[in-house]
């Protein structure tokens, strides 16, 4: 707490200026467009109307909104439950040293390199019943496996393939917090006679903590945004199960022409977004706390 | 409790060719039980593989450890029954200090009214009774270091406890507390305890017997008036002692010593070799004489320095600093003085090849 005063120079101003005009053009003006279109309905690029919340009330209510919402989350909870554990064992697989390590870390990483679409793509020939590796194999064991007819299987595969394309993140994120523990800790829990799942379950997951936030938090925003790979390999169906928030709204947008509705949403959405990641972070930085303050290791 | 005996060597790279390629030089070594041992020395000298090998976190490339007449190379740590506390604070960071504690006895099953009396115990002898229930994780580095040493000591039936410089981190004032606290903790529990160290002042202080290491061979074994008194080897005569020996070669030609030139009677219980040897004198024994004193040699003084209690005269011998700690005034010695020490008397060693003549 210095007693000295530091002189007023309101010039200083202009120094911060290129900064805000970065975020004004890059984040502020396209998120008021957006909010202008919200408000009013757009009937031809000449009329318009001021509409008010008519629009948000509207989106609220929107019976088909609700389900694509209700999908989502449970998609994103999905990939979540399953890539975060998963993500972990392959962690605790993976070879610590040598040449074995980098080429697991390559093979590990494959499937990030690969682009959203192209992703979608290899998923839509592998899991074709008539051609596709997957689909014939199931076919051949007995199982009348459709992705584009039957909506649980459309459901599963495009889960299967969220899962097959990010879960090397999570394990990549798990094995570089693996890997900044001192051998140390490992050799204390010998001598302490600690079992597998204790050195697990008191070193290596507290550890791990920092980066798994990470990987939680990168999973649920990404997850919840999915339009590519759902939209190349079902383009939604069949019906609607496959039609999470941001295809639905993509729908509305392009397909339907609906500006107002879907800029409404789109701000509905954004917050959703925003409050959950919001709820996970704090969550999991109280429980940081609760147990160590691990994040400011990591 | 046990009594531990090693007969091994290690390197930590297959097929060691020469000396250098071993972290340890084939040894044969024994640590009586209940006894308190340091091994000190340099860093990179072998300490801590020896007190790893010995906990069994390191099996030797050759060679068998042995605990109370049963060969234990192959087994575990847990199997051993050994504790070991580390340089750096271990500690589980989701645990209270209570379960920091209480964690390696949960781990071996013992009943919970036993772990919660040896748990009070424990903290009770660190000053640790008033923080049992926090979490371990927001704790000072000697905070977490007590808990370290703590889960060392927690378990009482232990064949041994190493500790690996596990004062590093703890600052002096608290250094001394629990350097006494584990010492009375040694007399107490008659436990087995060896300390790796590289500073004399806390072997000399915790050890009934050092183990002087430097370059995968232990050079003496003794206690600390004989590393003193009479160095096996010239490292442990330069290792310890503050400053450590001086060293000055001499010659003994037909039975006659010749030292700077000037050749000395030796003293008829000595038994030297002929040739050429190293001669030996703690700067504590070098005493200021004059010209008239057989046995003195000429010196050039280029220091002396006051040390609070006591003098350390620095000189020169035929190019050989020799040093000279003076409990008595000499005032008036300046740099470029010449002055006489004897350096031939009951004190002095000498050596052949580094190893002392007996």
């Amino acid at each position: 707490m210095s007693a000295v005063s530091k002189p007023v120079n309101q010039k200083a101003w202009f120094l911060v200026l290129p900064v805000i005009l970065c975020v004004a053009f890059s984040a502020i003006v396209p998120l008021m467009t957006v909010v202008n279109y919200s408000v009013q309905d757009i009937i031809s690029p000449e009329r318009r109307v001021f509409v008010g919340t008519e629009w948000f009330v509207a989106v609220m209510r929107d019976q088909e909104l609700h389900s694509a919402l209700l999908r989502q989350l449970v998609f994103s909870f999905a990939v979540l439950l399953v890539e975060i554990p998963l993500g972990i064992l392959l962690a605790l697989s993976m070879p610590a040293q040598g040449w074995k390590s980098s080429a697991v870390l390559v093979l590990v990483a494959l499937s990030l390199l690969i682009p959203w679409n192209v992703v979608g793509t290899i998923w839509q020939i592998f899991g074709r019943s008539d051609i596709g590796l997957f689909g014939v194999m199931l076919q051949r064991m007995g199982f009348d496996y459709s992705y584009t007819g039957n909506a649980t299987h459309a459901w599963f595969t495009v889960l299967l393939m969220d899962v097959w394309h990010w879960t090397p993140l999570v394990a990549l994120l798990g094995f570089a917090g693996l890997r900044s523990i001192p051998d140390a800790y490992y050799q204390a829990a010998r001598i302490d006679g600690a079992s597998k799942f204790a050195v697990f379950r008191y070193i290596q997951l507290p550890k791990m903590q920092g980066v798994l936030v990470i990987g939680v938090l990168l999973r649920f925003m990404d997850s919840f945004m999915i339009y590519t790979e759902p939209f190349v390999l079902t383009g939604g169906g069949p019906g609607s199960a496959t039609t999470f928030l941001s295809q639905y709204l993509t729908q509305k947008a392009v397909g339907q022409f609906d500006l107002g509705p879907a800029a409404a949403f789109s701000l509905i959405y954004f917050l959703i977004i925003l409050l959950m990641c919001f709820v996970l972070y704090n969550w999991m930085q109280s429980a940081g706390t609760h147990s160590g303050e691990e994040s400011d290791h990591a | 409790m046990a009594r531990i005996e090693l007969d091994l060597a290690h390197a930590y790279r297959p097929n060691p060719a020469q000396d250098s390629d071993y972290a340890l030089l084939p040894l044969k070594m024994t640590f009586e039980d209940g006894g308190a041992y340091a091994l000190l020395g340099p860093s990179g000298c072998g300490k801590t593989t020896m007190l790893n090998i010995m906990s069994g976190l390191v099996t030797p490339s050759r060679g068998s450890v042995v605990f109370d007449g049963a060969d234990v190379t192959r087994r575990t740590p847990q199997e051993r029954n050994i504790a070991q506390v580390f340089q750096f604070p271990v500690i589980y960071d989701t645990m209270t200090v209570a379960e920091n504690l209480a964690f390696p006895l949960r781990n071996r099953k013992v009943p919970q009214d036993q772990i919660r009396k040896r748990v009070g115990e424990i903290a009770e002898m660190l000053d640790m009774s008033g923080q049992l229930n926090q979490r371990a994780a927001g704790l000072a580095a000697d905070a977490k270091q007590k808990i370290s040493l703590g889960r060392g000591l927690v378990r009482s039936d232990v064949s041994a406890v190493l500790f690996d410089e596990p004062l590093t981190v703890i600052d002096p004032h608290l250094k001394w507390q629990l350097r006494r606290k584990l010492k009375q903790i040694h007399h107490e529990l008659k436990l087995t305890l060896i300390y790796v160290t590289h500073d004399q002042v806390e072997a000399l202080t915790f050890a009934d017997q050092i183990v002087v290491m430097t370059r995968g061979k232990a050079v003496q074994v003794g206690p600390a008036d004989a590393l003193f008194e009479r160095p096996q080897h010239t490292f442990v005569g330069h290792f310890i002692g503050s400053p450590g020996m001086n060293f000055l070669p001499v010659e003994v030609v037909a039975g006659v010593l010749r030292l700077a030139g000037r050749a000395i009677a030796i003293p008829p219980d000595l038994h030297l070799p002929e040739g050429a040897l190293q001669l030996g004198i703690r700067p504590e024994y070098v005493v200021l004489c004059n010209e008239q004193v057989p046995g003195s040699v000429p010196a050039t003084v280029t220091r002396l320095q006051d040390i609070g209690t006591y003098l350390m005269l620095t000189t020169t011998v035929q190019d050989r600093i020799v040093k000279a700690r003076l409990e008595s005034d000499v005032a008036g010695l300046q740099a470029g003085d010449q002055v006489w020490l004897q350096l031939i008397g009951e004190h002095s060693c000498f050596y052949v090849n580094e190893e002392l003549v007996p």
